[in-house]
């Protein structure tokens, strides 16, 4: 189990300062995400998109802000559970919350700071009859072990870079690899579509343009595909895995089971400090509603401030908060 | 005076009336009259948020780039006839247009 003082749901940009607003005050922070790296969409959606409205930075590449993020609060040495969902958060008699992931890790902590953005990225799934019958038993979204893929007869299906880039690496490993795409031919990067086409042509992969897959079938872990062909009409296809790839989509997922009082999609708050209807728990950034709410990330930051100075006293509820500039206190690492 | 017809996500057919602006993009416009938009890149034709069907009148839009088509490929359900309205103009190419917003689900 991790203990710590504030957990923070959530790894994008405004969560990622708000460990930087609480560490002046002297409080340890834990950020989860369900995304594998730090940064929220800036990093998952436009790392290299510049953006304009950070003050002192004229122009600032989304990744870049990410990466001094990182850099200003490594000071106060937050953890961090990458690729884990929040799925639950309970109230612990005597103050505190205990925070579970999808994957049981526990924490701990006696403020949330949920930071959530737009909710997790989650997978896109295409409309295939029976899909959600084989997800675990044959039917995954991400590749997180290629091995278990070996000399098993696998499909891809989607046109962008990580289906061409998966095509290219599994088909080595794999007994038959099948790359499905819609379209009748591929946007993603020119020399990964090349080396598509060219596996393609000696035989090292099977490529079905302009076929949809419609439906899966199996006893118990998925066997055959149904693909809908311009060329050859319905086939069938047998296979052990496939492998829908298709990006990422923000849902809002198990916030809305927490109850909070939500507004739409997101959370309502008191803009005093950016609590929510739930003492102890606090909601910054894109995920929160108010009236005249505008969802920027400079936004995002000074919630993140307020926040904090209310967070205290969760944390420190016996001392008497006193406010510091970094001018003058400078930066203290733990 | 630009004149649409737009199905929302719910389904619900509505006539649109807007004045012609090339700065402005028909998401951004969209979001404006309160159609549900969660524009999750803001515009950047990455996320697929503004996707929707050209169910009459699609020859008469600017054909699309290579940014939106790549967009597009990500979208499962993307047809011969999908668009993203954050890269279409709120120019005389929409008018008399059908329009269906599709969910963000998928």
């Amino acid at each position: 189990m991790i203990t710590t003082d504030i957990c923070i749901i959530g790894a994008g940009p405004v969560g990622l300062f708000a460990v930087f607003e609480a560490g002046l005050l002297k409080m340890r922070c834990h950020l989860v995400d369900a995304l594998s790296q730090v940064g929220g969409q800036l990093s998952e959606i436009y790392p290299q998109k510049p953006i304009y409205d950070i003050p002192g930075f004229p122009s600032i590449q989304a990744q870049q802000l990410i990466d001094n993020l990182m850099e200003q609060i490594a000071p106060f040495k937050p953890g961090f559970t990458l690729s884990e969902r929040v799925d639950s958060v309970n109230k612990l008699e005597g103050g505190g919350f205990v925070v579970q992931t999808h994957d049981d890790t526990i924490i701990q902590c006696k403020v949330i700071v949920i930071a959530g953005g737009l909710g997790c990225f989650e997978p896109r799934k295409p409309v295939i009859i029976g899909l959600e019958a084989f997800e675990g038993k044959g039917i995954s979204y991400f590749v997180k072990n290629p091995e278990i893929f070996r000399n098993r007869r696998v499909v891809l299906s989607g046109g962008g870079d990580s289906a061409l880039d998966w095509a290219i690496f599994l088909a080595p490993i794999t007994s038959e690899l099948t790359l499905v795409h819609r379209g009748e031919t591929f946007r993603g990067a020119p020399d990964s579509a090349d080396k598509v086409v060219e596996m393609a042509h000696n035989g090292q992969i099977r490529l079905l343009l302009e076929s949809q897959i419609t439906e899966v079938a199996g006893n118990g872990h998925l066997q055959s595909l149904t693909i809908s062909t311009k060329n050859n009409g319905v086939i069938n296809l047998e296979a052990d895995h496939l492998i829908p790839l298709f990006g990422l989509t923000p849902k809002l997922g198990p916030i809305a089971d927490w109850g909070l009082a939500l507004n739409k999609s997101a959370i309502e708050v008191n803009v005093d400090d950016y609590s929510t209807s739930t003492p102890g728990i606090f909601a910054i950034g894109d995920i929160n509603s108010y009236t005249g709410k505008l969802k920027l990330i400079l936004s995002g930051f000074h919630e993140a401030a307020l926040m904090a100075q209310s967070a205290f006293k969760y944390v420190y509820p016996e001392q008497k908060l006193s406010f510091k500039y970094t001018t003058v206190n400078g930066v203290n690492a733990f | 005076m630009i004149q649409l017809t737009v199905i929302d996500r719910q389904g619900q057919t509505n006539e649109l009336q807007l004045v012609e602006d090339e700065d402005v993009n028909l998401m951004e416009t969209l979001k404006n009259h309160d159609y549900e938009m969660r524009a999750t890149c803001g515009g950047l034709a990455l996320c697929a948020d503004c996707h929707c069907l050209i169910l009459k009148g699609q020859e008469q839009l600017a054909e699309p780039q290579d940014d939106e088509l790549m967009t597009l490929e990500s979208r499962p359900d993307a047809q011969n006839n999908s668009r993203l309205a954050c890269q279409l103009r709120v120019n005389q190419g929409l008018q008399g247009i059908l329009l269906q917003l599709t969910n963000y689900s998928n």
